[in-house]
Order: C-alpha cells, then structure tokens, then sequence
C-alpha cells in the first residue's frame, strides 16, 4: 500500500540523518533530497490512484476503522500533498547551498524531515486524534526550527511561537475530547455518521469555536496572527518558505476544511464567519505589509493577507468559489515559497534584508532579480501568471453569490498587493547599485535551480485550469462539496 | 458536574497565567496547567462512578467498565505535552543567557 510511505518516508530519514550525518559528510543532503524526490514522485502517482479508484483506504495494523485508526487518499489529500511535497523537494535542493550559512546542517534536516513526516501526517490521516499527534509533531519540530539561528530574535520569535502554538493546540484537544465524549469515536467518518443521526446540540457549536480558534491560530488568521510576523522571518529563508508556503494551510486551512465540510458539516452562520475572518486577514494583512522594511516581514503579512483570500473563498463555499480557494492555495504556496528563497538569495549574497539599505541589484544577482520578478508579479495578479486566474475565480464567485461589496474588497487588497511588491522591487532590484554591493555574486547553482522551477511552475500554473490537468483541482473541490458524504464514500472503500 | 467546572476552572487559571503573567518561566508553568487540565477533563470524560478497571479477565461480562481510550489517548497528549515543555524551557534559558532577564516585556527586540 501507498499511503504509509509518505509517513515511513520522512520519518525514516529523519532517524538515518540523526544517526549518520555527523559521521558521514554530505549523507544528510543525499538523503533529505531522495526522501523528498521520493515523496514528490509518490505524491504525483497518487493522483492517478485518486482518478483510478476515487478513495483508498489503509487500515493500520489491520483493525477495522472504528475501532483502529485508519488513513484515507481522496481528492483533496492527493491535491495537498501534490503541493506539500513539490514546495518541500525544491527547498530541500535550495537548503543544500543555503544551509552552509549554519553549523549543524544535520540536524536541520532532522527537523525538516520530523516537520514534514507532520504536515504529511495531517493530510493523510483518517483519525481526529492521530490528527493532533501529526500537528503536535510538525509544530514542536516548527517552534525548533524557528529558532534555529539561536540569536536573541529568533529565541524571542520562537518562544512568542510556541506559546502560543501550544494554547492553540490545547483548544484542539479540549474539543477532541467534547467531541469524543459526544459521539464516543474518534475515527472522522465516524464522527461524521453519528454526528448525521444525533440531533443537533450546543455542543457541536461549542466544539466548532474551539476548531476554529485552535485551527485559525495555526493559520493566522487576523485576531490570531501576531506570531507569524515575527515566526516566519525569523526562521533560515527555506523554513521561512516552507512555514508560510505550505505549513500554515496544512495546519490551519487543511485541518478546517477537511473538519468543517466533511466532519462538524457547514451551516449558513459558520461559512458567514470564514468569509468575515477571510476579509478582515486579507485588508489587515495587506495594510501591514505596506509599513514593512524587513523583506522577509513584508513577505510574513503578506502571507496573512492572501491567507484571508483563501478562507474568504471557502467561507463563500459555492463550487467555484472553492475552487478558487483551493487553486490559490496551491498558486499561493508556490509563489510565496519563492519569494521567501528570493529573499534568501538576497541575504546570502548581502547580509541584510532592510529595504533602505539595498538597491540596483538586478544587475548583480539577474537570476534572484527575474524570479522575483514573476513570483510579485503572479501573487498582484498579473494576467497571464497562475496568481491573476485563482483571483479572478475567487471575485467572480464572490459575484455571483451575490458579495459584491466583498468582491471589490478583494480586487482593492490586489491592489494594494501591487502596491507593496513594486515598493519590494523597486528598493531591491531598481535604482542605482551603491558601492558596497558591486562585488556580489549570483547565488550557487542549486538555489538558483529551485527558484527557476518555481518561477516557472508560477508562469505555467494558470494550465491547471485547462481541461487535461482540471481533474486535479476538481477531484479535491469534490471531496469537500460531498460534505457528509464523504463517511459514506470511507465506508463504501471498506467493504 | 462540578468536577468538569472545576476542571474548567484550571484550564481558565491556566490561561489567565499565560495571558497576564510578566515572568517566562510563569507562562510555562501556566501552559502546563493548561495542558494539565485538559488532560484530566479527557480523563473525565470515559470515567463512570463505580467503574472498575477495564481488564477483561474470564467469566467476566464488559459491563461497569470505565473508558479505557482516553487513558490511551492521554498518556500520548502527556508525552508531547513533555516534550513541548522541554523544548520551552530549553528555549527560555537561551533567551535568559541573551537579554538576561525572564521579563517578557523587557524581551522585546521584534517590532512592527
């Protein structure tokens, strides 16, 4: 079976790189970059699985879902770990150069590889309490890897980070447990079908708050977002990439998907929140980001603010509208993980990221220079670029459910989108080169590798929409529109 | 009832230690509060008045059983709650040998 290697895999190489890559040189590079290829070409063979047989479901040590725990691969689990996996393989390739910064480059990939065996975890899981044990793993290995600079920044970011991430996770729990004292089970579909029967108590809304709360703060959303300015620009660039490119929609928009729409079940009052939440993340985000003269806190706000898209376009919850949200997820955690390595590559190359002291370096770092070109211009919606078709999907939607109002927020945020990417670009890559930066070197080869396919994935993924790759996003849109379905589509794969 | 009350009673005293108190090492203790109340209320939930230990031995029907899977369940929550913990209070010696102070508001380099 497939589905436990992309647990097995990340773990197993966690443990062979704690435990060899002292001792051997560059074994831990090999092997973080096999794991994670591993994982992409398993993740991309999933897809034809998903299309072959709709739902697969793994009964570990061969109990019976109800009772053991299980893990199900349906259309939004391919569809997430697609994206998981992709985002991980090229920062792992850009870690390889970049990571040389750092001692102890061993137990960084230890981390990553705990982090990831996590995120993997939270997708592919079919157990509300295996899901927390995956998101208690990924967030520990997290609030480490946070800190892993060991400056007085980081140590601060990372101790803002962990408490707070620990609250949150504690709110998870509680409303594991009133779930479970509610329907007596823990397996998801099962939650679901006992929740179908029972009649409808004070509790599933008191356990929904707790999920949203909990979850919201996983994926910053505005009341919840104060630890991700300084979290995310904190961390080494390729952890900063994978925290705000992939990390914080596992944790946080995965997790309330997948709860909401297939499990608690959606009401009229709830997606009504979603959208407000979404629409107050996007603004603030924005006007945050604005202010900024770090460019890794600048890229930081920027991910709450293209967060709130997404949650603004699950909160609509008509087909297409969903649709939107979950492509720009996946445009989101392609651009926004190559900026953060643009970002990186700027360090690397000038030891600074402030905005006022940089300038004029297109010319010495072209290929950095052109990346970020397309990755600002794809997340401010430029035409033909992957980011314009997921917004234009999104306001369309947000139209035809009748928010207008909401709509021309949406397009006033691309705006100012626009607005604080051209002030990154402009006090970067523009203007006149001063003296300190005439020596520089473009970045070495494996970081300028990764950059370049993620620029080109953000030129070519508005193709997804195309009819031949459309199954990809419209089996995950499926999964979540089946709503309580989906227990019936687990138990049908049981017998 | 009132033992949940009470048990909601930590979890707020808990929260009330991490929200309002100045001192790092305090909001440690006060997570571990948190964690600690939340554990106990899983506890709660599949315990019944009289139970008996669920140990199915011969002869014996499953009946007046208390719920053995939260005490599962809560022996992992304990193990990770330890080892964020650990991580915490790893992180807050750091923190103390850098600015030389557990006063959370005099840790304050990060702004914006």
């Amino acid at each position: 079976m497939i589905l436990p290697i992309f647990v097995i895999i990340p773990l197993a190489a966690a443990f062979l790189i704690s435990l060899l890559g002292k001792r051997i040189k560059n074994l831990s590079d090999l092997l973080a970059n096999l794991g994670t290829l591993g994982l992409l070409i398993f993740s991309l063979y999933s897809i034809s699985l998903v299309t072959a047989h709709k739902v697969i479901v793994y009964k570990v040590g061969g109990w019976i879902p109800p009772v053991g725990i299980c893990m199900v691969l349906d259309g939004l689990t391919s569809f997430m770990l697609v994206t998981v996996n992709l985002v991980s393989f090229l920062v792992t390739v850009y870690s390889v150069n970049y990571m040389e910064r750092y001692t102890d480059k061993y137990r960084f990939y230890t981390l990553f590889m705990l982090m990831l065996a996590g995120m993997n975890g939270i997708i592919i899981t079919g157990d509300l309490f295996n899901l927390f044990v995956f998101l208690e793993i990924a967030s520990i290995a997290s609030y480490a890897l946070v800190a892993f600079g060991t400056g007085s920044e980081e140590l601060e970011a990372s101790f803002k980070y962990a408490v707070m991430g620990s609250v949150a996770s504690s709110f998870i729990l509680l409303g594991i447990a009133l779930l479970y004292g509610y329907t007596s089970t823990l397996n998801m579909a099962d939650i679901a079908s006992v929740l179908s029967v029972k009649s409808n108590s004070m509790i599933v809304s008191f356990v929904a708050v707790l999920f949203l709360a909990g979850f919201g703060l996983k994926a910053a959303l505005v009341p919840f977002h104060a630890w991700l300015a300084d979290a995310h620009p904190s961390a080494p660039a390729p952890i900063s990439a994978m925290l705000s490119g992939v990390f914080i929609k596992t944790l946080g928009v995965y997790a309330i998907c997948r709860i909401f729409f297939n499990i608690l079940g959606v009401s009229s009052q709830l997606l009504f929140v979603l959208v407000v939440l979404g629409l107050i993340s996007m603004v603030a985000g924005a006007f945050l980001a604005i202010a900024q003269r770090d460019i890794k806190r600048m890229f930081a706000y920027s991910s709450i603010s293209q967060i709130g898209y997404i949650i603004f376009a699950l909160g609509i919850g008509t087909p297409l509208a969903i649709l939107g949200g979950l492509f720009h997820l996946f445009n989101h955690a392609v651009f926004k993980s190559l900026l953060f390595l643009n970002s990186g590559a700027i360090e690397y190359s000038t030891n600074t990221r402030d905005l006022k002291k940089l300038g004029g370096l297109n010319s010495r770092l072209p290929v950095t220079g052109y990346t970020s070109l397309l990755g600002s211009m794809s997340i401010s919606g430029i035409p033909p670029l992957g980011g314009f078709w997921s917004k234009l999907i999104i306001v369309i939607a947000a139209i035809q459910a009748g928010h207008v109002w909401f709509a021309s927020v949406a397009i006033l945020v691309s705006i100012v989108t626009l607005a604080y990417y051209l002030k990154f670009f402009k006090n970067t890559f523009f203007g006149k080169i001063t003296e300190a930066w005439l020596k520089i070197r473009e970045v070495p080869g494996l970081m300028q590798l990764s950059m370049i396919i993620l620029a080109a994935i953000c030129v070519v993924s508005g193709l997804l929409l195309v009819p031949v790759f459309k199954p990809f996003l419209e089996s995950a849109v499926n999964t979540l529109l089946l709503g309580n379905g989906y227990k019936d589509l687990v138990f049908g794969a049981l017998k | 009832m009132s033992v949940y009350i009470l048990c909601f009673v930590l979890f707020c005293i808990g929260l009330y230690a991490v929200l309002r108190k100045r001192n790092i090492i305090k909001m440690i203790i006060g997570l571990g509060i948190i964690e600690y109340a939340v554990n106990l209320f899983f506890v709660l939930v599949g315990y019944r008045a009289h139970g008996r230990a669920p140990i199915l031995a011969e002869g014996q029907g499953i009946t007046n059983m208390v719920d053995p899977l939260p005490q599962a369940l809560v022996l992992t929550s304990i193990v990770i709650g330890l080892a964020v913990t650990a991580l915490i209070v790893a992180i807050a010696i750091r923190i103390f040998e850098k600015y030389g102070t557990f006063d959370i508001t005099k840790i304050r380099r990060l702004r914006g």
